[in-house]
This record gives C-alpha cells, sequence and structure tokens, in this order.
C-alpha cells in the first residue's frame, strides 16, 4: 500500500517541481477525405476532426482533476496534408484553405495546437509537395493554431537539397509575412530529417501513414523533477547521478502511461507512445539547462555541456523504456532556446551559441530549436544552417529537425517576445560567410553507405 | 471502485482531521486508513478512502477539498489511487 511518504514525493513534484504531461496528441488519419472537389474535401476534413476529437479537450480536464495531474496540452496530428490535397489543389492558395478549415476545427474543438500541414519530401517532391510548401507563409500568416513541418532527409534516402534550398527561402518569407506578430510563423514551421510518424510535440506532430485510424500519443515532460533530484546527490559519482536520473526518469513516465492508458481507454481510441521527452518550458524551474548546470558545467554552452547532455538523454531513455509498454516519437531531451529559461540566460551570458548548440543536437532530440536569427540572414545562410542540421541527422540515424525564427527587422541584441509556451528568444548571431554555392547546387545528397543495411 | 488517496500539508492548527472528516462523512466517503506525520515543522496526512458509495466523482470531492483546506489554510488533494501505484510500483 502507498505510504505517506511517497504519497508526499508525486505532490511534490506536481506542486513545486512542474512535473505535468506536457501533451495528449491525437492522431487522426486523414487519408479517407481525400476527394477532387476541394470544398468537399474541406468539409470531409472538418467533420472527421470535429466529430473524433470532440471529446478530447474535456477527457484531458477529466483526468487532470481526477489524478491531480496538469496535461498542459490537448492536441490533434494528422496526416500530411500534401498527401490529402494532392488531388484537390491546384494552386499554394488551395492549400491555405485547407489550413483554414484546420484551424477552424482546432479552434471547434478547443484544442492548443493542430500539426500536420506537411510534406514529407525526403527524396523528392511532387507537385502537391512543392505547392503546400509554397503555400506555408501564407498557411501560417492567416491561422492561429496550426504547425507545419517539411521532412527533407532521412538516412534510408538522403537529403533532398532542392527541398533544403525552397525551405530557406521558405522561413523567410513565413518570417515575413508574420514580421508584425513576431515573426511567429516560423515557431510554427519545423524542418526534419528522419521524422518519426508518431511524434506528439508540436510544432513537428504529424500522423505518419503508417499509423492507424486515429491514436492517443502523449509527451511527458519533468525536467524540474530531474533538477530537484539531482540536487540531492551534488558531488556524487557518475554512477549515482545516471541512477538519479533513470529512476526520476521512470516516475515520470509511469505518469505519462497512465494518463495515455486513460485517455484511450475513455476515448475509445489505441493508445499509441509516449514519447520520453525532457521537453522545457520557460518557467523558473522548468529548464533543461538547469539540470545540465546542476550536473556541473557552469553555464550551458561551457565545454562539458555536451558531454552532460548525452549522459542526460541516454539515461532518460533507460529510465522511460521500462516505464512505458510502447516508446516512440522525439524521445530524448529538448534544447529549444526561447522555450527554456536556462538557455535564454546562458545566450545572455554569452556562453551559448549556434555552433555550440549544433553540437548539443547530435547526442539530443530535436535540434536547433525555436532560435531567433537576424532578420538580414541570407535565405541561403539558413539553407546552410538546415543542411548541417539535416546532415547529421542522416549520417547518426536519428531525428534531427531546425526552427529558427528570422526576426525580421531585428538584429543581434534584440529579442522576440512570444510569450505563453514559446517564451522569449535573444537573437543569435550567424555566420556571417556564406554557402551560395552549395546550396544553389541542384539535386540531393545520396544516403549514407551505413543506410545499405539489406 | 479504485481507492481514493486525499493528502493534506500545511501548518498544524487544531481541527483539521475533524474538518476533513466531517465533509467526507458528509458525503458518504469510508476512510479505511489514516497515517499522520510532522516533517520539516509541516503537518501531513493521508487518508486511503473508497468514495464509490458517494454521489460525488473524484473530481468534485477535490474540488470540494481543496475549499475546505483553503478555509482552514491547509493544502489538500484528492487523486485516484492509480497514479501513486504507476509511479512508486512496478
Amino acid at each position: 500500500m502507498i505510504n505517506i511518504f511517497e504519497a508526499n514525493e508525486t505532490n511534490e513534484m506536481i506542486e513545486n517541481e512542474n512535473l505535468d504531461v506536457r501533451t495528449i496528441t491525437l492522431g487522426i488519419s486523414l487519408l479517407d477525405c481525400i476527394d477532387s472537389n476541394l470544398d468537399r474535401l474541406n468539409q470531409k476534413i472538418y467533420d472527421k476532426i470535429t466529430t473524433l476529437a470532440r471529446n478530447l479537450v474535456q477527457t484531458g480536464k477529466d483526468i487532470e482533476a481526477e489524478y491531480g495531474i496538469p496535461i498542459v496540452n490537448k492536441r490533434i496530428s494528422v496526416t500530411p496534408i500534401a498527401l490529402i490535397g494532392g488531388a484537390a489543389c491546384k494552386t499554394p492558395e488551395d492549400f491555405v484553405t485547407i489550413a483554414e478549415t484546420l484551424d477552424r476545427a482546432a479552434h471547434t474543438v478547443g484544442v492548443n495546437f493542430l500539426g500536420g500541414y506537411s510534406a514529407l519530401v525526403s527524396k523528392g517532391m511532387t507537385k502537391a509537395d512543392e505547392l503546400l510548401i509554397r503555400s506555408i507563409p501564407m498557411a501560417m500568416a492567416r491561422t492561429e493554431l496550426v504547425c507545419s513541418s517539411v521532412n527533407v532527409g532521412s538516412t534510408k534516402t538522403g537529403i533532398n537539397m532542392d527541398a533544403v534550398k525552397l525551405m530557406g527561402e521558405i522561413v523567410k518569407s513565413t518570417a515575413e509575412a508574420t514580421k508584425d506578430n513576431n515573426c511567429l510563423g516560423c515557431a510554427k514551421l519545423v524542418i526534419f530529417c528522419n521524422a518519426p510518424d508518431d511524434n506528439p510535440f508540436m510544432a513537428g506532430a504529424f500522423h505518419g501513414v503508417t499509423e492507424a485510424d486515429a491514436i492517443i500519443n502523449v509527451g511527458v515532460s519533468g525536467p524540474g523533477v530531474v533538477k530537484h533530484a539531482l540536487e540531492k546527490v551534488r558531488g556524487e559519482n557518475f554512477e549515482v547521478l545516471c541512477e538519479t536520473i533513470k529512476k526520476t526518469a521512470f516516475k515520470v513516465t509511469r505518469v505519462g502511461q497512465l494518463v495515455a492508458r486513460e485517455a484511450s481507454r475513455r476515448l475509445g481510441v489505441p493508445f499509441g507512445i509516449i514519447d520520453l521527452s525532457l521537453a522545457p518550458t520557460p518557467a523558473i524551474g522548468d529548464s533543461v539547462a538547469d539540470i545540465l548546470e546542476e550536473i556541473g558545467v557552469e553555464s550551458v554552452g561551457a565545454p562539458g555541456t555536451t558531454a552532460a547532455l548525452a549522459l542526460l538523454n541516454d539515461q532518460v531513455k533507460k529510465g522511460g523504456v521500462m516505464a512505458s509498454s510502447y516508446v516512440g516519437g522525439l524521445s530524448g531531451a529538448f534544447i529549444p532556446v526561447s522555450e527554456d529559461q536556462g538557455m535564454i540566460n546562458a545566450v545572455n551570458r554569452g556562453s551559448l551559441s549556434m555552433e555550440k548548440l549544433e553540437a548539443m543536437t547530435c547526442v539530443c532530440s530535436v535540434g536547433l530549436d525555436m532560435i531567433a536569427i537576424p532578420g538580414n540572414t541570407r535565405s541561403t545562410t539558413i539553407s546552410g544552417i538546415i543542411a548541417d542540421e539535416m546532415a547529421i541527422g542522416m549520417i547518426n540515424q536519428k531525428t534531427t529537425a531546425v526552427r529558427v525564427i528570422p526576426a525580421i527587422g531585428k538584429d543581434v541584441g534584440d529579442s522576440l517576445e512570444f510569450g505563453g509556451l514559446l517564451g522569449s528568444a535573444p537573437i543569435m548571431p550567424v555566420s556571417r560567410f556564406g554557402c551560395d554555392a552549395l546550396i544553389n547546387r541542384t539535386g540531393r545528397i545520396p544516403a549514407p553507405v551505413h543506410s545499405f543495411k539489406n | 471502485m479504485k481507492k481514493t488517496i486525499i493528502t493534506v500539508t500545511g501548518k498544524d492548527t487544531v481541527g483539521i482531521i475533524a474538518k476533513v472528516c466531517n465533509y467526507l462523512a458528509e458525503n458518504n466517503v469510508n476512510i479505511e486508513d489514516i497515517s499522520q506525520t510532522i516533517l520539516q515543522g509541516y503537518f501531513h496526512m493521508m487518508m486511503i478512502t473508497d468514495a464509490s458509495k458517494s454521489d460525488k466523482n473524484t473530481a468534485e470531492l477535490a474540488g470540494d477539498l481543496k475549499k475546505v483546506g483553503e478555509e482552514i489554510g491547509v493544502m489538500i488533494h484528492c487523486q485516484r489511487e492509480d497514479i501513486f501505484d504507476m509511479m512508486h510500483r512496478i
């Protein structure tokens, strides 16, 4: 039987250490909505989402109240829209009508975000893929809750450099299109290598074509809990450090497993996966950077940071894997800049640079995340940043992503204030040396030799 | 019906248990076990209860008990037992 100390420990985590379930994400397949008539397609999409997800938010709230555990976000992911709209959309504007339908459906059911305004182009782009990609700036400007992602590379296929080039331009024009709103469009747009089909986290969530008609994926969190546990083992050796992280990750993930099971049962939708991620928020004490500093680096970005992060990421997985029956999604520590007060502090102190962040992405999920860069950064330079990150993912057989925000009209020293979970982003310097000749080559980078496993 | 765990934490004062027990009796919630301790100067109490005969569900009980706690200056949580079992038992 549970004793008073165990009950206290759980409640202490919730009350004081920001333990929460970050998201319940309902994945919905829209494949059966495909229609060559755009109006009919939009209607079918709206009807399917608002029918399947009508109880999602209330179910989340019920679980929160009964178990006393905050569930921060209730979200929806859908089949990549490039696949769904291909038959009906002849122009980027046609695709934007689907984005508006998704936004309307998301508002109707009351979710925080809806992901899946996406294209999977790791080897080549269909006409529909390209139309969708070209519609992203307008779609992000005209919608509030829709998130977009584009997968431009994988270990199996290599990197589609034509898409990388295009995405550099699209990121820039998305920032331009939303410049009156802190360039917020770019915070809802992520470029992937090896994108998972079952990621519950935004902005990169989409419901892959390998998935069932509907599925519940849950993302757990809890950097504050790990940080607090590590405070108690200050000065101990690595064995103790790693054991502490593992045990904490186990406990955090078990809560996610419980919530996933309950949500699945109540909604009558199968349980997909738990995403074992340490996802920070801008709230004080909910920071991955603080954990790294607790492990022993003076300020994130200092030598030793990559090692500390590698260790953290691995132990979180080891602890979490046993706590859940199915693990998937991104599963690892997130290192967004604007969403983590410790990261913001490190940038402001001058200890953390883009280059160090890139190194850190080699050992954790996901990538260069929520980083504001000067508004005058050239689109080819953005493509270069994307290409580097995609190469890391391709060679290391892991998911990597880029979510950078060119701050139009602003430069290093300024910052973008998003508020809420998106936080605030100090603008970070980008190398002043270009890579136009590289980006302007056409075609793709071949798949690496270690992908030939058959 | 799953068990419900009620925890009370805060500054020790006269009548905490009485107040909580009164509320539970009024709402037909049976108390199966009580443990109580003082940790770092703070009053901690945990009750294992069976609320299957109550007209109120766990969420409603939790909301009411939170208000009871606010009246006497302590924090009261009422949660289904599974969250603790999941976290602390393999």
